[in-house]
């Protein structure tokens, strides 16, 4: 199943820049898992070790947090939208 | 869409309005939803702004601008010359002056009815309390993870809205976080990034606009809060990207085993906020190595072998191009680890040497057996031990 993986400024520097991505995959976490297995250096900044992510990093399917999911094991239909949305900091 | 919140400003504190207030406030009086009485809660009302940087200078502009009766200012740093791209409240005269002198000169001269209170000093755990105590909302300018979780947590102690704002490279993020209609920052983010692991906008650079467009919609919010009504932020995060031009709106929820305003809260007073961030803590057992730029050369001169990897992105070379370095930028050196020669000492470039430490990290982590180095100061240091002559960027 294809589905978009929406990347935000603050990672695109591990993925060639890219602000989307089509990715493989019957759940969040296999989505995931297809786009870190492109990119390691973004595996590297989003997940804490191989089965969890880390803490300030949220992912949204269509719109809702997977923690009000299934977390990684949510499924994902064809189309759908898996938006990561890490902690940003920047005021100043 | 979420539920309307009533104006926080108690009603002992809508002061009349005067001559002049009504002849300088006239076209936001013509709106029915604040008329009279929702400019006297204006009057009345005292807002905290956290930081008189980029959020912060819309912020203070469009909320004196409104009328805000009392503006509370919390800076401890001076203006330089490399805020001014986006920092539109000082201007090129302040450089060298503390913020929030400079904020309350520019307020004073847009609308002299209103109240500035300065504090020019870090907020920390030890004043937080006492200071977020005074004001009605506070809204977050800040720039750093330490200062947004105290910020977070003394309003939720206080039940004070944190009227969010966040910026980096071309992206915002905007919510209000108020634990007794919605969540607050800690639902949505448990804990923040390990030190070094994002780049800061020092490094990673920020559209001046950016931090415009976020702290006026902050502003926005704030004006609501205090004069009640409409769709506050509550419960919703925006999300903008200027490059695209596209607004995103996520639902945000209350987390029921929130640490702080959760149903069993674990934290119950302010803690130490650098020690949480992992700033004091040493996290990374190892140290990362460091080389001069005087030892480098020397290394060069002397023919020692050494690898050079320059992990800047293209358009930071275009300023200095690093001599004898091989190219991979910082967010392609896992995938690119096998062209590097673990027999060979390596030493990684960037702007700062920020990056480079990330790099020696996050490749150890990767199971890398070779000896690296970060350039310490980046090319920074090179250019003021080794090249004087460059050009300074």
């Amino acid at each position: 199943m294809s589905v978009s993986v929406l990347i935000p400024s603050a990672l695109r520097a591990f993925v060639d820049r890219k602000s989307e991505i089509e990715a493989e995959g019957a759940t969040v976490g296999e989505a995931l898992a297809h786009v870190a297995a492109q990119y390691p250096d973004l595996k590297h900044q989003i997940y804490e070790d191989d089965a969890k992510l880390r803490g300030f990093v949220n992912v949204f399917v269509d719109g809702t947090n997977i923690k009000k999911l299934n977390g990684l094991e949510t499924p994902v239909a064809a189309g759908a939208t898996v938006m990561i949305v890490p902690a940003i900091a920047g005021g100043y | 869409m979420s539920e309307p919140i009533p104006s926080i400003v108690p009603e002992d504190r809508w002061p009349e309005l005067t001559h002049d207030d009504l002849t300088r406030y006239s076209r936001q009086l013509l709106l029915a939803e604040i008329g009279i009485e929702g400019q006297r809660k204006l009057k009345g009302a005292k807002v905290l702004i956290v930081g008189t940087g980029g959020l912060g200078a819309p912020l203070a502009l469009y909320l004196a601008a409104a009328g805000v009766g009392t503006i509370g200012l919390v800076d401890f740093d001076s203006v330089d010359v490399s805020n001014l791209h986006r920092q539109i409240i000082h201007g090129t005269r302040d450089v060298g002056r503390p913020k929030v002198a400079s904020a309350k000169d520019r307020i004073r001269a847009l609308n002299p009815l209103v109240n500035v209170v300065t504090y020019n000093e870090p907020l920390s755990s030890e004043n937080a309390l006492d200071i977020i105590r005074e004001y009605d909302v506070v809204a977050d300018g800040t720039d750093n993870y330490p200062t947004r979780y105290l910020v977070n947590d003394a309003c939720v102690l206080l039940g004070k809205p944190n009227v969010y704002g966040s910026v980096f490279q071309f992206e915002g993020q905007a919510s209000v976080f108020y634990a007794k209609h919605g969540p607050c920052y800690r639902c949505l983010y448990r804990e923040p990034p390990p030190p070094g692991l994002v780049p800061s906008c020092a490094e990673g650079g920020v559209l001046g606009i950016l931090p415009g467009v976020i702290g006026t919609i902050q502003a926005n919010e704030v004006i609501k809060l205090l004069v009640g009504g409409g769709d506050p932020l509550t419960g919703r995060l925006l999300l903008y990207d200027a490059w695209k031009m596209k607004f995103r709106e996520l639902k945000l929820e209350s987390d029921p085993d929130c640490p702080i305003c959760g149903k069993h809260p674990t934290i119950t007073k302010l803690i130490d906020y650098e020690q949480f961030c992992g700033i004091k803590s040493h996290r990374d057992e190892t140290p990362v190595e460091s080389i001069t730029a005087t030892e480098l050369k020397r290394r060069f001169d002397a023919g020692i072998p050494v690898q050079v990897i320059d992990l800047r992105e293209p358009h930071e070379r275009a300023y200095f191009k690093f001599p004898n370095a091989k190219v991979i930028p910082l967010g392609q050196v896992i995938r690119r680890k096998d062209e590097l020669d673990p027999a060979v000492d390596t030493v990684f470039v960037c702007k700062i040497g920020q990056r480079s430490i990330l790099a020696v990290r996050n490749l150890r982590e990767a199971g890398y057996p070779g000896k690296m180095m970060n350039l310490l100061d980046g090319v920074q240091g090179w250019i003021n031990e080794v090249d004087p002559n460059a050009k300074q960027i």
